[in-house]
């Protein structure tokens, strides 16, 4: 018992063995994305199938209660909705350009200085690095305190210089870019980790060519450095970009649900959220992160077809 | 060797696949379960119940297993699990107000009718009246209350003393008091501000200048003159007398650190939550803190008394007998009196009869909370299915009224608004 010669064993068993194999063999491309294939279609084609087919009933109050077909009712609806639907396009599109700017624009300068190498320049980096690591929503939990109206750090800040107390976070219109700033401390550095990446993989004959040609530091930037980062610049847009678009953790956890009594910060993603899970109108909701989605993708494709220009 | 390689990846790869599907499965539990999984909300009542579970354990022989989540969190938790029919959970802590009509018409809550008359030692009939109304949906019992809570008047009795003033009785006393002590750094009244978090605690001031979310049709009131009244006087408070720059975000931590912190004479909130203010590891102000009766509006002094949070059995539960037993020891007298000693407002009549009950409460406390207890209404907010988008709808007003708008404005606005809400949701 203790000694198994399985070619003795059966041959039948073999030969199923050989033929498994065998089938294996040919079919190995398949088998061995079988997993990354399962993955997303159990966790990102199936829910996206279920939500697009959601957005086309009348889903509410349970999901497993009975709903009817409406068609395109609900994007109708929504595409209509000049209260809350368009206002949060604008917000999350403002949201999205600003920070996003905001980033790259300060991104680039900290990783220029971050270039060439200095004295204790693993310290600075490190430090660079500390507000990427934390969690989002203990980083709302702080600048809510930051930022309190009245027994917040900032506004003493302020009254120290003279300047009157401002509202951040709670007033109408400074919330959102209070929600901004916020977002441009946290993700800054990731703009720089991409950028020092780049800057660190180019060659640096261009840039001593012009300077042999008398271009200065100003024209050495913006006619040899940035062109060379463009791809680099552009990838470094698209995942912060798509990412930004996506926001939810700040916002939610400085200003709750439906983004402040007035909705000052209600993006789309915390639009949405607050459709399904303060109002159960799920296909509502539904159809408003199927445009969501498509907001997303279209811009995604628009950044990538620049993308390839460029390369060229 | 090649073959064999191949077959070494082909079992790793389906090794992977079947991981990630077990993941997804979970561990569902047999038939009656010696398990009880029980999902709570960070609470006072919650923390003293789970110090006692050791106790239960032992007597029963089951074993609990327990979730405890931040209030918004239980809700997200509840939406998604109770939507997908799920079993993992057995009992809940939920807020009958809030969600209880939902959760009971989407079938989530299991039907008590039958186990709370079961046991005449553990007496459903020792319920107050309110909670047991609000616990009930279609006449099935679907939940058994744990918390109730009515609004009282938190107040400074320094500043009070040293303005020379009484509590205020009335609403017109509360406004001419706060007007006195209100200064640069203290201000004269302080409450919730955010649009559905103000709701609640605006609900009493409305009751008291006659007014009510519905009329007895139930069709909306929120545009009547008495409501009119109440939002410009609520908002008006916080607007004249509140604190500088004040957020229109404020749910009660907000609030209760502005009092907590001695920024404010008076604040009108519910007092199951008084511990905040009495604790002077929480409080600034706890030695001077005093509570009154909600002053009355020309309606009378009508504040809500309501149950806050109750425990239900999931009716996907298949462990639904020993998750009774659980609600059932959580919520005997015994229990409910350790609660009610603990700063825990209980929903049972008895353990507000007995003197030891309050013994632990400040006496202005107890004595405030009996008067509200009989003039008290049984609702806090619209009691619709959809109670979240109904807060968002008639605290609209309130927010109006406190940046400075037209409240008469924002309330017509509010109840064409609320009607078209209550004729969807028919």
């Amino acid at each position: 018992m203790s000694v198994l010669t399985p070619a003795r064993t059966s041959g039948r068993t073999v030969s199923a063995q050989e033929n498994f194999s065998a089938w294996a063999n040919r079919h190995r491309k398949w088998l061995f994305a079988a997993p990354a294939m399962i993955f997303v279609g159990v966790l990102i084609i199936f829910p996206l199938a279920w939500t697009l087919y959601l957005s086309l009933t009348d889903s509410q109050g349970s999901v497993r209660a009975a709903s009817d077909f409406v068609g395109f009712e609900n994007y109708a609806t929504v595409l209509t909705d000049t209260e809350r639907f368009w206002p949060a396009v604008g917000r999350t599109l403002s949201f999205t350009l600003v920070a996003l700017g905001c980033e790259i624009i300060l991104g680039m300068g900290i990783a220029l200085l971050l270039w060439r190498p200095f004295r204790g320049e693993k310290w600075v980096r490190v430090a660079i690095l500390l507000p990427l690591v934390a969690t989002p929503v203990a980083v709302g939990m702080m600048w809510r305190l930051i930022f309190d109206p009245n027994i917040g750090f900032a506004n003493q800040l302020l009254g120290l210089v003279g300047i009157p107390p401002q509202p951040w976070l709670s007033g109408q219109d400074s919330a959102l870019p209070t929600t901004i700033f916020m977002d441009v401390w946290q993700w800054t550095p990731m703009v720089v980790l991409i950028l020092l990446a780049g800057l660190t993989a180019l060659s640096d004959e261009p840039d001593e060519a012009a300077r042999m040609d008398g271009a200065n530091a100003f024209q050495r930037f913006f006619y040899v450095t940035l062109p060379l980062m463009m791809p680099t610049v552009i990838a470094a847009i698209l995942l912060r970009g798509i990412d930004a678009l996506k926001t939810f953790d700040i916002l939610y956890a400085t200003k709750g649900k439906g983004g402040g009594s007035f909705h000052e910060v209600e993006t789309l993603n915390v639009y949405a959220y607050g459709l399904s899970f303060d109002y159960n109108q799920y296909g509502l909701s539904s159809a408003v992160l199927i445009l969501f989605f498509m907001i997303i993708i279209g811009s995604m494709w628009l950044l990538t077809m620049r993308k390839k220009a460029v390369s060229k | 060797m090649k073959r064999r390689s191949v077959m070494k990846y082909a079992a790793v790869a389906a090794a992977l696949s079947l991981g990630l599907t077990a993941c997804g499965g979970g561990s569902s539990e047999s038939k009656g379960s010696d398990t009880v999984r029980v999902t709570l909300a960070n609470h006072v009542w919650s923390e003293g119940i789970k110090a006692a579970i050791p106790e239960f354990e032992k007597s029963s022989g089951l074993k609990v297993e327990l979730t405890q989540l931040g209030e918004d969190q239980l809700s997200d938790q509840y939406n998604v699990k109770l939507n997908a029919g799920s079993d993992e959970i057995d009992v809940m802590m939920y807020r009958p107000l809030q969600e209880g009509k939902a959760f009971a018409r989407n079938g989530y809550l299991a039907d008590l009718t039958s186990k709370v008359a079961e046991d005449a030692e553990w007496d459903w009939k020792d319920y107050q009246d309110g909670p047991v109304q609000a616990s009930t949906y279609e006449d099935k019992v679907t939940g058994v209350p744990i918390i109730t809570e009515r609004e009282v008047l938190y107040y400074r009795k320094d500043l009070l003393k040293a303005a020379g003033l009484d509590v205020p009785k009335t609403m017109e006393e509360l406004e001419a008091a706060a007007k006195k002590i209100s200064s640069a750094d203290t201000a004269g009244f302080v409450a919730r501000t955010g649009k559905s978090a103000a709701v609640t605690q605006f609900s009493s001031f409305l009751y008291s200048f006659g007014g009510d979310f519905m009329d007895e049709s139930g069709k909306s009131a929120v545009g009547t003159e008495e409501a009119k009244k109440a939002y410009a006087f609520y908002g008006g408070l916080i607007k004249n007398y509140g604190p500088k720059n004040v957020s229109t975000d404020m749910s009660w931590p907000e609030a209760m650190a502005i009092f907590t912190q001695g920024k404010a004479a008076f604040y009108t909130e519910a007092d199951s939550l008084y511990k905040n203010a009495t604790d002077p590891a929480k409080s600034k102000v706890a030695d001077t803190v005093g509570f009154a009766p909600l002053p009355a509006g020309p309606a009378g002094s009508k504040p809500y008394n309501i149950p806050s949070w109750g425990l239900a059995v999931n009716e996907a539960s298949a462990n639904q007998d020993n998750a009774w037993k659980f609600i059932k020891w959580a919520t005997s007298k015994e229990r409910t009196f350790a609660a009610q000693k603990a700063g825990v407002p209980g929903p049972r009549a008895s353990v507000w009869a007995d003197p030891a009950g309050t013994a632990t409460y400040p006496k202005d406390l107890a004595a405030a909370i009996a008067v509200s207890a009989e003039n008290g209404v049984g609702h806090d907010r619209p009691q619709v299915l959809t109670v979240g988008k109904a807060r968002e709808i008639v605290g609209g007003p309130i927010v109006a009224s406190i940046t400075g708008a037209d409240a008469a404005a924002a309330a017509d606005t509010a109840n064409t608004a609320f009607q078209k809400f209550l004729d969807d949701e028919k």
